[in-house]
């Protein structure tokens, strides 16, 4: 785990409480999925905690993100509302998407978040775009936009690369490297492995992150957010972290059938919330009474979202058509 | 907000090819510069993008030297990445922009397809209407020279398709330049496709800024024997055939419906049911086209006054050949109008 020295200790506990609020959320959906009450698929990012949070926690209120089908830990991070996106989930009339989005498609402006695409790699031009807008306005503002090692064999990441470095705009690219498009692990898709290697070719500053530790995902971004936000232009960080889950819904069925068991077995030593935990309880900035007391009050907010998710109404049927055009 | 205060006009006053009225004028691509050029002075958030906007061509004419004027920063080149750079403006549209993207051929827009139809058109209904997509993406239509299957394709009968798109095609300079201003402050991605062959037509076009609505077609003749509605290019050919068939005592009706989405079903339908007889003339493909769509609306709304089968003209179902012999026989014009309306009227 890298060294926390230098951090203040308020960031440093904050970065606590939201990698164990995403946790304990993900548990939360997936021990509730089989209810068959959350119809929509949902895309869990246990495993990848470290990252939205480590991100996330670099950014301002009003700056922007842009997320993808595995989308709750950036809504989470970037200060989404808990009880509107867990409605979301039930695809309720009060989701941040008023029922029309689901799972894949979580919304919340008041804090930047724009939307979340869910056609892989298709959300990354939208925050090179928004970044064009920041600096046509002139209001300081940087994009970060999330997407996954699926998405770095996408021609749409080049042509934006391309285009952001160009301008030098304000955008950061954060690719979660988890090694899997739903069954078919990276080796399987790339003549090479190295994503990290790639945005040198539009010379753009780019670092390999290792995103289970989520002090070396906030440095390496703060350092990317500062050199975009003075208008040095784009980077780029590769975040690798290890899906604990299957590609969509609960659990992970099929996991011998797919992952190697050693590779498998190799990244289950390393959680990181426990890790990130033990570094903080040595630091003697997490004591075992307020551990208890933040994820008692994260409990709280969880079970609060999700009454007022179930009691909440269902969209309205006649409203079909709403909201097609603004 | 910039655009509350627009005159509004509907009717085009003295709409004629050939006039000579003392009224100002402008061609087709005068009329889109101007209109352009008076949203990017009225609205800072308006920006102008696209594959040689700023070169000497200026797009036909239509974007020239506004960079001169308005800076690079927002009159700018764009890579030849039009799926991502459609991306870019969507993202922008959402983050508050105005963007108008110029591109010199439909065709191209098949790049940009997943940004159009994935995004752009969903990401105000996806997301609870919480976010919306400001956006302009004009395209215009090549004919001719040789330009074959990959320049020359119009492909509004696909943007047809999609709920939550816009789509303006209009034939005449006052209608590109108003229908442009409407779409400039429309609130939604807007498919503004034109055609070559539109680009030396001349018509009056005030020089104050004025919006056309959308959903409002416009009865370019007046005639009881048939209706033709014609779309994009094929309403001048549709006013050709009028006139050679008054010479043989047929009134024609010629509608210009100028926007396909919305689509003005009530001036269809009206002339309908006065007429009886109905042709649809296209600058697309008839199988599963724009003329279908109407075809099938009218059958469905509009049963009782067709006194005879409604007639389609439009292109054969093979890609556009390069040899002017093979052009000739694929687009259908003037004659190919006057054939139908024959053969369905009394």
């Amino acid at each position: 785990m890298t060294d926390h020295s230098g951090i203040p200790t308020e960031i440093l506990l904050k970065l606590y409480v939201i990698i164990s609020k995403i946790r304990r959320v993900e548990l939360r959906i997936e021990s509730l999925y089989h209810e068959d009450e959350m119809k929509t698929p949902v895309h869990l990012c246990l495993g990848q905690e470290a990252i939205s949070a480590g991100v996330c926690a670099t950014l301002q209120t009003d700056d922007y993100v842009f997320s993808n089908h595995r989308s709750h830990g950036h809504y989470i991070a970037k200060g989404g509302d808990l009880p509107a996106m867990i409605a979301e989930l039930y695809c309720k009339e009060t989701g941040c998407s008023r029922g029309r989005g689901g799972s894949m498609h979580l919304v919340d402006t008041s804090v930047g978040l724009l939307g979340s695409s869910s056609i892989v790699g298709g959300g990354i031009p939208l925050a090179v775009g928004a970044a064009l807008a920041s600096v046509l306005r002139g209001d300081g503002r940087v994009t970060v936009v999330f997407f996954g090692d699926g998405a770095s064999e996408e021609g749409v990441l080049y042509e934006s690369m391309n285009f952001a470095a160009l301008k030098k705009l304000p955008v950061v690219f954060v690719c979660e490297n988890n090694f899997y498009s739903v069954c078919s692990h990276q080796t399987a898709r790339q003549a090479n492995n190295d994503i990290s290697m790639r945005p040198r070719a539009f010379e753009m500053p780019s670092s390999r992150v290792d995103g289970v530790d989520v002090i070396d995902v906030f440095r390496k971004t703060m350092d990317a957010v500062n050199r975009t936000r003075s208008g040095k232009g784009p980077s780029f960080l590769e975040c690798r972290a290890y899906r604990w889950r299957g590609h969509a819904g609960a659990g992970d069925n099929l996991k011998s059938q797919y992952r190697k068991l050693d590779e498998w077995d190799q990244w289950m030593t390393r959680d990181p919330l426990q890790e990130y935990e033990k570094a903080l309880v040595a630091g003697n900035i997490l004591t075992e009474k307020k551990k208890k007391q933040i994820t008692e009050t994260i409990d709280k907010e969880i079970d609060e979202a999700f009454s007022f998710a179930q009691a909440s109404p269902l969209p309205n049927e006649k409203e079909v058509t709403k909201y097609l055009y603004s | 907000m910039p655009w509350t205060k627009i005159l509004i006009e509907q009717q085009e006053p003295g709409f004629d090819e050939h006039a000579g009225q003392d009224v100002r004028k402008l061609t087709f691509p005068q009329a889109l510069r101007e209109a352009m050029d008076q949203a990017l002075d009225r609205d800072e958030r308006v920006f102008v993008m696209g594959q040689g906007v700023d070169d000497p061509m200026g797009m036909f004419g239509t974007t020239l030297d506004l960079h001169k004027k308005y800076g690079g920063q927002r009159v700018f080149d764009t890579p030849l990445s039009e799926n991502g750079l459609t991306g870019v403006a969507v993202g922008a549209a959402i983050a508050g922009a105005r963007p108008v993207y110029v591109h010199n051929r439909p065709d191209f827009l098949l790049l940009a397809m997943d940004q159009i139809v994935n995004h752009a058109s969903k990401w105000s209904f996806m997301f609870g209407g919480h976010v919306n997509c400001p956006l302009v993406i004009r395209a215009v239509i090549g004919r001719g020279w040789g330009s074959a299957a990959q320049h020359s394709q119009s492909l509004h009968g696909l943007f047809m398709h999609i709920p939550g798109l816009k789509l303006v095609m209009p034939s005449t300079a006052y209608d590109a330049k108003g229908l442009l201003i409407t779409s400039i402050a429309d609130d939604n991605p807007v498919i503004f496709i034109e055609h070559r062959w539109l680009y030396k037509h001349e018509s009056h076009v005030p020089e104050e800024l004025y919006s056309i609505p959308f959903g409002k077609g416009i009865v370019r003749r007046q005639g009881k024997d048939a209706t033709v509605v014609g779309i994009s290019y094929m309403v001048i050919e549709a006013l050709r055939a009028a006139e050679k068939l008054a010479e043989d005592g047929y009134e024609i009706e010629v509608i210009d419906l100028r926007t396909l989405k919305p689509l003005d079903e009530e001036i269809v339908l009206q002339s309908v049911e006065k007429t009886g007889r109905l042709v649809i003339a296209d600058t697309d493909w008839v199988t599963g086209g724009a003329g279908a769509e109407i075809a099938a609306m009218v059958a469905q709304k509009g049963f009782n006054h067709i006194k005879a089968p409604i007639k389609r003209v439009g292109w054969p179902d093979v890609p556009i050949p390069a040899s002017y012999v093979l052009e000739n026989a694929f687009y259908p014009g003037a004659e190919d109008i006057i054939n139908a309306v024959r053969r369905i009227a009394k």
